[in-house]
């Protein structure tokens, strides 16, 4: 085979299995990050502050924000706002994205659970349950 | 008999509180941490972290302690769930002590209990319900504590940590026992 045809064949195979990759990665799934949140709830809760803030109206919400829950200096300076890609990233490893952070969690390591438990997060938080929980808007909201 | 050849979640109970009460807390935990004085020598941030860690698990653990007094108050509770609950309720009581004593060792100043907890108070009406609150909890417990294990710069907090959460992953076994689920579902957590 000439070295032109093994760099078409090797071009193609790249090709399938990015393009089999891609496809093999599943939308996300609500329903299945409801069961991965069982992880989060020794310490957090949808409505209520727990050893960690509440979840209800955190898809746009300031890090270190909820009024009267005790964040650590670090969220506080984050300068994070939440949505789904930098939860997707401060879920993949918490204490390395915001070093000193109260969660001290090793994070989410599969890609996909990250998308599921986000895309639970995004449908509970803003959902019927949260309601008029105070806090859940962001503060140029209230 | 096996508590897994037990034929119904009572008399499993039962076998559990009965062979519990000759049982203590693994020596080998308390050992690593109440008694090692090579953890006061370490300093810099990872022992700042390390603090940071066990005051997380703190926090949750006595949340955990309020959350099972809520469910022995409720008046919903048969006398052998109370028992157990009361029974689990203890072992969070020493992870408190054991983890607070830790961070004094390390020159840190342990969390203390929240004077109030915010718990679904209304959302518990049945035994049932008071046992799924807290096999929740036991189970996220779990994961909580499966996560803070590889990130203690001290490997005897990891190992004391992991002790920690085999007591809790066994709570959140008998809570589903009594629950009538199967006890353990899963051979790997997460």
């Amino acid at each position: 085979m000439s070295l032109r045809r093994r760099a078409l064949a090797l071009a193609w195979f790249a090709a399938g299995v990015s393009t089999a990759s891609f496809a093999a990665q599943p939308a996300p799934d609500a329903g299945r990050g409801e069961q991965l949140y069982v992880r989060c709830v020794a310490c957090h809760a949808m409505t209520t502050d727990r050893v960690g803030p509440r979840h209800c109206g955190l898809i746009g919400r300031r890090a270190g924000s909820v009024a009267g829950f005790d964040y650590s200096p670090a969220m506080k300076k984050s300068g994070i706002v939440w949505n789904e890609k930098t939860l997707d990233r401060f879920l993949s490893k918490p204490l390395g994205v915001v070093p000193g952070t109260k969660m001290t969690y090793d994070g989410v390591p599969e890609a996909r659970d990250r998308g599921d438990l986000i895309a639970y997060l995004k449908s509970a938080s803003s959902g019927a349950a949260c309601g008029l929980v105070q806090g859940n808007l962001p503060a140029s909201e209230r | 008999m096996s508590f897994f050849q037990m034929s119904t979640p009572v008399a499993a109970r039962r076998l559990f509180l009965g062979r519990s009460g000759g049982l203590v807390l693994s020596s080998a935990a308390v050992a690593l941490l109440a008694g090692n004085d090579a953890l006061a020598a370490k300093t810099g941030n990872s022992r700042d972290a390390d603090v940071q860690i066990l005051n997380t698990a703190i926090g949750a653990e006595l949340e955990a302690i309020a959350a099972y007094q809520l469910g022995a108050q409720s008046k919903l509770l048969s006398k052998p769930v109370l028992d157990l609950a009361l029974t689990f309720q203890g072992h969070h009581k020493e992870h408190v002590a054991l983890l607070s004593s830790t961070v004094e060792k390390l020159g840190g100043k342990p969390v203390v209990a929240k004077g109030n907890y915010n718990f679904p108070a209304d959302q518990l009406k049945s035994e049932l319900d008071v046992l799924k609150f807290a096999a929740q909890l036991e189970q996220g417990a779990v994961s909580a504590y499966l996560g803070a294990v590889p990130l203690f710069g001290n490997r005897d907090l990891s190992k004391a940590a992991a002790s920690i959460l085999g007591d809790e992953a066994m709570h959140w076994a008998v809570l589903r026992q009594a629950i009538g689920d199967a006890p353990v579902p899963l051979a790997f957590m997460s």
